[in-house]
């Protein structure tokens, strides 16, 4: 019996038993569709991390120079309290880095923490305040959609003026345009200066409540000690003077904190390729524990399947003998019923696909998680899901197979 | 005809069976179903094997049907020695030396006439457009050429029977074997049945009919009685 003729049957066996048939592709129908839907949740977080997350928080060809690392994955705890007894940045380890580096950079302080901002008897409670210079708003991409950023002049001389965020804005000032009116920041009005374009949200964070006010203004005594900053940030225009920059940097930092040959930085030099490392390691737990729950579930199915498969067998006892009376061979009934265990996978394995594909969609739309359903993923579904049927298959379409026809006839 | 171990049959003999025995084994007992049957069929013979139960008529037709190989002796079908043939082998003889007739008609229920009867068609190799008009050819030669979409719950137990003895043509079988053939039927289809097999004999199909039924058992040329494993009689009746 040709292959097609098999499947053809195997397609009239599954309408004409629909619950069952329902039933036993359930398995593999719910593991190809956590496959779809995590592959494309992995896929899509991958894609933001590289292209995106990484990019806002650090930047391209941008490096940090700070105390400890902003991400890093699992640290052990005698690490971190070493990382802690670390000197901090100080204003005038910052300005001797931005000094000596001989390429072309922009240098920007950082230094944040969560403040209560409030304007017009109305809050923003925690939000992201920060004292910086001049240059962040060019180095972090921020584009100003109302006013102005605040000038060079306006940090050496501390005027206490801030850039706001979006939501920021649209909390405190609702439609009205802030610029020239004033809001308290841990009961000290500043006089907004300009609000930055709308940055939208990070798994499910705002990006826009946030401030950033010149990093000699009052603010300063609101996110850290005296004379203290949390980054230097550098950015470079190509990889390669990023590397250099960095390499300078260090040379400067350990000269200023006067560290022998073998003792290691009390500082660290933080660049996108950290955070990436960090979501590497996330993702390295993705690619163990995913895969696993998809062949917890495949195995599962495939036992259905199996079970499903040996009940028909029984049950069509009479008609296997019917059909080997007729001139059927061992391999005509194995193929009939591997046929009909493939043919019930496969076609979980496409609801499974499209199930976890709608999935993607509908979680990208709904939730902060980013999803992008991956071409491969599809294929391997479907051919996971068919080979499962098969494995599945073989052993009740052997005992099919080698039923003898004079007691299979016989049978009620 | 003598025939001696060793012979090839004469090229007119369809069936040969020479000194068959078939035992099995039971654990406790040894069970002889048969004892040492030799018998020859020609061409064209319309053949009733009979015989009380426990008999070894149902084991000679297994035999017979290539669907059982005998512990000792020679078979001969059609002029090829099947007695120690593989499964597969058997099963390529029955697709195309054999048709079988049921008592329970072993329709598949799904399945509409035409389909059943291709069935056989289907495990030869055919191709599909030769394929039903083979089939439906032969429920023509039944009588059921209105009848060919009909599902076996859609036709009554004559028609269903007659189902099955278009699947039992269709290969154009050496024998047609049927197996208690109106065992299910009222005696008026039984009649219809035995009228079919009638007219298909005359038509040249060599037939082989096992019945416990001595008016059914009247229809066919010859009769061939089994007692205890052995043939007891075997009677050619006046055309």
């Amino acid at each position: 019996m040709p292959v097609f003729e098999a499947i053809a049957l195997a397609f009239g066996q599954l309408r004409a038993q629909k619950l069952k048939s329902g039933f036993s592709l359930l398995g593999v129908f719910i593991g190809v569709t956590f496959l779809i839907a995590a592959w494309s949740i992995v896929n899509g977080m991958n894609v933001y991390m590289t292209e995106q997350f990484a990019g806002r928080i650090i930047g391209v060809n941008t490096f940090h120079l700070r105390r400890m690392p902003n991400f890093m994955p699992h640290v052990s705890d005698s690490a971190w309290r070493a990382w802690r007894r670390r000197p901090r940045i100080t204003f005038s380890d910052a300005q001797a880095v931005a000094q000596a580096i001989s390429v072309p950079v922009l240098t920007a302080w950082e230094s944040s923490d969560n403040v209560t901002i409030e304007a017009n008897g109305k809050q923003v409670l925690e939000a992201g305040v920060t004292g910086a210079t001049e240059r962040y708003f060019d180095i972090k991409n921020l584009r100003i959609t109302q006013g102005r950023p605040f000038t060079a002049q306006e940090v050496r001389s501390g005027v206490p003026v801030v850039v706001i965020g979006y939501e920021v804005a649209e909390k405190l000032f609702e439609r009205r345009d802030p610029v020239g009116k004033h809001v308290k920041i841990a009961g000290i009005p500043y006089r907004v200066v300009g609000v930055v374009e709308e940055q939208g949200k990070l798994f499910g964070f705002s990006l826009d409540r946030f401030a950033v006010a010149p990093a000699l203004s009052p603010i300063q005594d609101e996110v850290n000690p005296p004379g203290v900053i949390d980054a230097l940030i550098v950015k470079a225009s190509s990889v390669e003077l990023m590397r250099e920059a960095i390499s300078e940097a260090e040379e400067i930092m350990r000269g200023r904190r006067h560290l022998r040959p073998r003792q290691e930085n009390t500082f660290v030099l933080e660049t996108s390729e950290g955070v990436l490392n960090f979501w590497g390691g996330i993702k390295r737990i993705l690619y163990v524990v995913g895969p696993g729950l998809v062949g917890v579930a495949l195995v599962v199915g495939g036992i259905v399947i199996m079970n499903i498969m040996l009940m028909a067998v029984a049950e069509r006892t009479r008609e296997i003998g019917l059909r080997k009376s007729l001139g059927a061979r061992r391999r005509d009934i194995l193929r009939q019923f591997l046929a009909e265990s493939a043919t019930i996978a496969t076609v979980g394995a496409a609801i499974g696909v499209a199930t976890g594909i709608g999935l993607s969609v509908l979680l990208d739309a709904a939730t902060p998680l980013p999803a992008a359903v991956s071409p491969m993923s599809i294929v391997l579904g479907v051919v996971i899901g068919g080979g499962v049927g098969i494995v599945a298959g073989v052993y009740p379409a052997t005992r099919a197979a080698r039923l003898d026809p004079i007691a299979a006839l016989r049978q009620e | 005809m003598n025939f001696r171990t060793g012979d090839t049959p004469h090229p007119d003999v369809v069936i040969l069976a020479h000194k068959l025995t078939r035992e099995y084994d039971m654990g406790l007992e040894l069970v002889r179903a048969l004892r040492g049957v030799s018998v020859q069929i020609r061409k064209n013979e319309y053949v009733a094997v009979m015989g009380p139960s426990g008999s070894g008529k149902s084991t000679l037709m297994n035999l017979i049907g290539c669907l059982d190989t005998p512990t000792s002796g020679e078979y001969w079908l059609n002029g090829q020695k099947v007695s120690d043939l593989r499964d597969d082998e058997l099963a390529r003889i029955r697709n195309k030396e054999i048709g079988f007739v049921f008592q329970t008609f072993n329709l598949l229920p799904r399945a509409d006439a035409l389909h059943n009867v291709e069935l056989p068609l289907i495990y030869a190799g055919m191709s599909g457009k030769a394929r039903r008009e083979r089939a439906a050819d032969a429920l023509e030669r039944v009588g059921l050429a209105d009848r060919m979409d009909h599902k076996p719950n859609e036709l009554s137990g004559g028609q269903r029977q007659r189902v099955a003895i278009a699947r039992g043509l269709v290969n154009e079988p050496s024998i047609l074997l049927a197996d208690e053939p109106t065992g299910n039927l009222d005696s008026t289809t039984s009649a219809e049945i035995m009228q079919v097999f009638g007219d298909l004999h005359r038509m040249g199909q060599t037939v082989v009919m096992v019945t416990h039924e001595q008016d059914i058992a009247a229809h066919a040329a010859r009769v061939v009685t089994l007692r205890d494993g052995v043939v007891a009689t075997d009677q050619l009746k006046a055309a």
